[in-house]
């Protein structure tokens, strides 16, 4: 571990850029504040490729603390940052992309009543970003966890007057709803992880001598030889669930993803960073960082993938049905991340994070190609009402379409290899509790492949291809392609997701880079002896994926071209089927019955009509009348005599002159 | 008896006489009177003591000054002589806690045990409580206390000028 | 015990001064003889002061009386406008008429 002394301005120059943008921004020029977010942004990027340079040099991690935070009954917790090979991965990413989406959103809200306030929660994002990935301990990320959680709250009701429009044209959900579940959500998911802090703190606080318990260091050395003695595997399991609740929560997994799909109310951007690229995977990232307690436990190993496996399964259904281009992309984004998870819960930490990394480009561009085409089509988001769009926004499309092969896993774009990797791992993997999972997991992704490729091609036809729907909607005028800030961070992108894969090759092929750079950081699994299987396998299997994956495309191109009455014969042959997808498994309405209504009704008839008005303002009440009681009594000392005041006065003296003769009787 | 101890007991006698008298008389005039009278034998007390300055003073600004206002005061309001209303009820309950002070000092001093034993007489020089000893300590080593009572003056002076003109405005 | 007067005699004689001072405070009604009394209680301790400083060799008492009377002064002066004003409003100088301080 080498100490420096400059990590702390990769989130200092986005907290600097969100109090100049709050204060400064109301007298600048939008494109002003723009620029000011995005150099901000900027500078936090160049400390981190800097830095990135300095691990890469040195081989080792490098860390800056800056002050003791607190020191409270034995333990220790400074406010410090880590900067090791996989904080390097995240760091760059998110600074990244975050200067990229920057960038594109100077063109997006350049026309909106306030860009100020819109960059200075997008800077303040990546403060808190930042914080999260590069604390070095577990409190400085919980802070950043919840500070990210504070600004996806802030962004999603950006437009806290506006609602959503459903893809028919009524009122949907108001965006500032949207806001508060998606705050309320993870709040579940944070609860599970304060009480992972707390667990932590209570199981090896005794273990260290300095207090410093919630280090990441700290408590990797602890677990380096496995589980210390005394300390259980029902603990150390614990931990590693509590943990993945708060991943749940934060990270949009089954059962706490419902946030995610609702929080498209916010700007586009905003989809394409947050709640796409960067924020969603905290709990990817919290995982991996938790690794040394995750290869402890196979039970916590078979619910972290099982659940990643179950949700990009689940996700990827609904996104087979749904009219708004944004909902689709949210149900990819759920439906991914459960990718993610299957590869972090299974160990294979270096091919979750890959996919992590590939797929913060292309789903961000997937994102800021959508947010163009919005623009485009002038606030329309029913991709049943574009088509055609490819003449008229041909970067927009040819971008979009890079990205849209890369999640669908073709060779050789990045998500291939990413999510070819997830898959291979999964094949391999073994597990004590329940040694057929890692087929079982394969087989489940590998049947989320095929539905992704045919969503997402089903969603590129819609909108780019085929007739043009638009006309109703935009009333004789045409779509526009998008200004120059726009379409730069896309052309980035693409290069991105087109490139990035070769980062991390199968091994048959070549060195995996990534696996190789993020060795060190992060922990792994003994070998299981004689497990690993031949090359001719890895090809077969991945040849399988990719035949798969054209499977997937081939049927939605066939489904979808030039209106083909296919789609609507199906719909028309299994009307329940469509219905139960599109109303998304009417998991809301379930929550809604089986949560929210019981608890609104406790509150409403119990806690608020019996609880507050009778025990919280009868406690309250009562004080008051206790001492308006006192005080009528006291009232009546004073007269406003002075005679009285002066007999009070001789009572005191009186009584000091019998305290000093005391005194002075038992010798002082 | 030495002529010392007769002036102490004599001038004990006339302080304690006129403070009765202040107490007692019903016309605020006489209390008056009876407090000049006090004052000056209080001024005796402390010639006796050696404090020929602080004596000096007694007998200007106290039974001077402060006592000429009095005087001016009374003059001015013509009060009634007797009010009927003087002695109230709470007048035993005053009498009551008055006693029991007196009576906790001077169970104090005669029985009880001060740390060290009292100082007793000593010769002191005729240079001890002059003016020229006073002034000095006064304008050196206490001329900060001595500047504060000046203010102390002012404010005084500035506090009644604003009182009586209040007043004026008033009417 | 000798006749010669010692620290204790002037003490107890401060303190009858004090006594007697303290009884027209809480017995009279009449404004300016209260403060009368008050001066008595402000000259027995005054006299201690004194009493103290030649028995202890010390000037500073008669430092201390000296201040005490410039207060003494002030508060006359202040406190005698004020009953002046008191009597102009009511007609009175009893302090039972006086209780509008009464919440």
């Amino acid at each position: 571990m080498h100490s420096v002394s400059y990590l702390q301005y990769i989130p200092l120059f986005p907290l600097l850029g969100a109090l100049l943008c709050a204060v400064l921004g109301p007298r600048l020029k939008p494109a002003a504040v723009g620029a000011l977010a995005t150099v901000m942004v900027g500078a936090s990027f160049a400390v981190s490729v800097a830095a990135f340079f300095e691990v890469r040099s040195g081989h080792q991690a490098l860390q800056t603390v800056l002050y003791t935070w607190n020191a409270l009954g034995g333990l220790t917790v400074d406010v410090g940052f880590l900067f090791d090979q996989l904080s390097a991965v995240m760091a760059l990413v998110v600074t990244g992309v975050s200067t990229l989406i920057h960038l594109y959103s100077i063109g997006y809200i350049a026309h909106d009543r306030s860009p100020w306030r819109f960059f200075s929660y997008l800077n303040l994002f990546v403060f808190s970003m930042a914080l999260l990935i590069l604390g070095n301990n577990l409190l400085v990320m919980f802070v950043g966890w919840e500070g990210v959680g504070l600004c996806s709250y802030l962004l999603i009701g950006f437009w806290y007057d506006g609602w959503m429009k459903e893809p028919g044209g009524q009122r949907g959900m108001a965006n500032s709803v949207a806001g508060m579940k998606a705050f309320v959500v993870n709040r579940i998911g944070d609860f599970g992880f304060l009480l992972a802090i707390f667990l932590i703190v209570v199981t090896f606080l005794p273990k260290v001598a300095d207090g410093r318990v919630l280090d990441f260091a700290v408590l990797r050395a602890l677990m380096e030889g496995g589980i210390p003695s005394g300390i259980g595997l029902g603990i150390i399991t614990t931990i590693c669930l509590l943990l993945f609740v708060g991943a749940t929560g934060k990270s949009a997994q089954l059962p706490l993803y419902v946030w995610l799909p609702d929080a498209m109310a916010g700007p586009t951007p905003v989809s394409a960073l947050i709640h796409a690229a960067t924020m969603v995977t905290a709990g990817v990232y919290m995982v991996a960082r938790m690794s040394f307690f995750y290869i402890q436990s196979p039970t916590a190993q078979l619910v972290v993938a099982g659940v990643g496996a179950a949700t990009a399964l689940f996700a990827a259904t609904i996104g087979l049905v749904q009219r708004d281009i944004k909902k689709v992309l949210a149900y990819s984004t759920v439906s991914q991340l459960g990718y993610m998870f299957i590869g972090v819960g299974m160990c294979a930490y270096s091919a979750g994070v890959f996919h992590l990394t590939t797929h913060a480009f292309f789903k961000a561009l997937l994102f800021l190609g959508a947010g163009s085409v919005i623009h485009g089509m002038h606030e329309e988001q029913d991709i049943y009402r574009m088509g055609g769009l490819k003449k008229y926004m041909p970067l927009t499309y040819w971008t979009f379409l890079v990205a849209t092969i890369a999640i669908a896993g073709i060779w050789p774009f990045a998500g291939f290899f990413s999510k070819d990797e997830i898959l291979w791992q999964a094949f391999n993997y073994h597990n004590e509790v329940f040694p057929e999972a890692g087929r079982v997991i394969w087989a489940v992704g590998l049947t989320g492949a095929l539905l992704t490729a045919f969503y997402m091609f089903r969603l590129v036809a819609l909108t780019f291809w085929g007739p043009e729907r638009f006309h109703e909607v935009l009333h004789g005028k045409h779509p526009h392609e998008s200004p120059w800030t726009m379409t730069l961070p896309l052309t980035v992108l693409a290069v991105l997701s087109f490139g990035a894969g070769w980062l991390a090759m199968p091994h048959i092929w070549g060195p995996n880079l990534f696996h190789h750079w993020l060795e060190p950081a992060v922990a792994a699994l003994p070998p299981v002896g004689g497990h690993h299987s031949g090359p001719g396998l890895e090809w077969g299997l991945m040849i399988l994926s990719m035949g798969i994956a054209g499977l997937g495309i081939a049927s939605a191109m066939g489904f979808y071209r030039q209106d083909a009455p296919l789609p609507t014969r199906m719909k028309a042959a299994f009307p329940g089927l469509y219905r139960v997808l599109y109303q998304k498994y009417y998991v809301d309405e379930l929550y809604d019955t089986a949560v929210i209504r019981p608890l609104v009704s406790v509150s409403r008839g119990f806690l608020w009509k019996f609880f507050d008005v009778n025990v919280i303002d009868g406690t309250v009440n009562g004080l008051a009348s206790a001492v308006r009681l006192c005080g009528m009594a006291l009232r009546r000392l004073q007269t406003g005599l002075v005679h009285t005041y002066a007999y009070f006065i001789v009572l005191g003296a009186l009584a000091f002159v019998f305290y000093v003769m005391m005194m002075l009787s038992k010798g002082l | 008896m030495g002529a010392e101890s007769f002036f102490f007991y004599l001038f004990g006698v006339i302080v304690l006489a006129g403070a009765l008298g202040v107490v007692v008389m019903s016309n605020p005039v006489y209390s008056a009177i009876s407090l000049v009278l006090c004052f000056f034998a209080l001024a005796g007390e402390y010639v006796l003591l050696h404090a020929h300055f602080v004596a000096a003073a007694q007998v200007l600004v106290y039974a001077g000054a402060i006592m000429v206002l009095f005087l001016f005061v009374i003059m001015l309001m013509n009060p009634t002589p007797a009010d009927a209303r003087e002695a109230g009820g709470s007048a035993l309950l005053g009498w009551l806690l008055g006693g029991l002070f007196f009576a906790a000092i001077f169970v104090a001093l005669i029985t009880a045990r001060l740390p060290g034993s009292l100082p007793v007489r000593s010769e002191v020089s005729g240079y001890f409580g002059s003016v020229e000893q006073i002034g000095a300590e006064l304008f050196t080593r206490y001329l900060w206390p001595f500047e504060t009572a000046g203010v102390i003056l002012l404010v005084g002076i500035v506090g009644v000028v604003v009182l009586a003109r209040l007043h004026r405005k008033e009417g | 015990m000798s006749w010669l007067p010692e620290l204790q005699h002037y003490v107890l004689l401060a303190t009858a001064l004090f006594f007697i001072g303290l009884i027209g405070v809480l017995t009279r009604r009449n404004a300016i003889v209260i403060f009368m009394s008050i001066e008595l209680m402000l000259n027995a301790a005054n006299l201690c002061f004194v009493a103290f400083s030649r028995y202890l060799g010390s000037p500073v008492g008669h430092l201390f009386s000296f201040m005490v009377m410039v207060v003494a002064a002030c508060e006359v002066a202040v406190g005698l406008a004020i009953i002046v004003l008191i009597f102009r409003e009511r007609r009175s100088v009893n302090v039972d008429d006086v209780n509008i301080m009464r919440w």
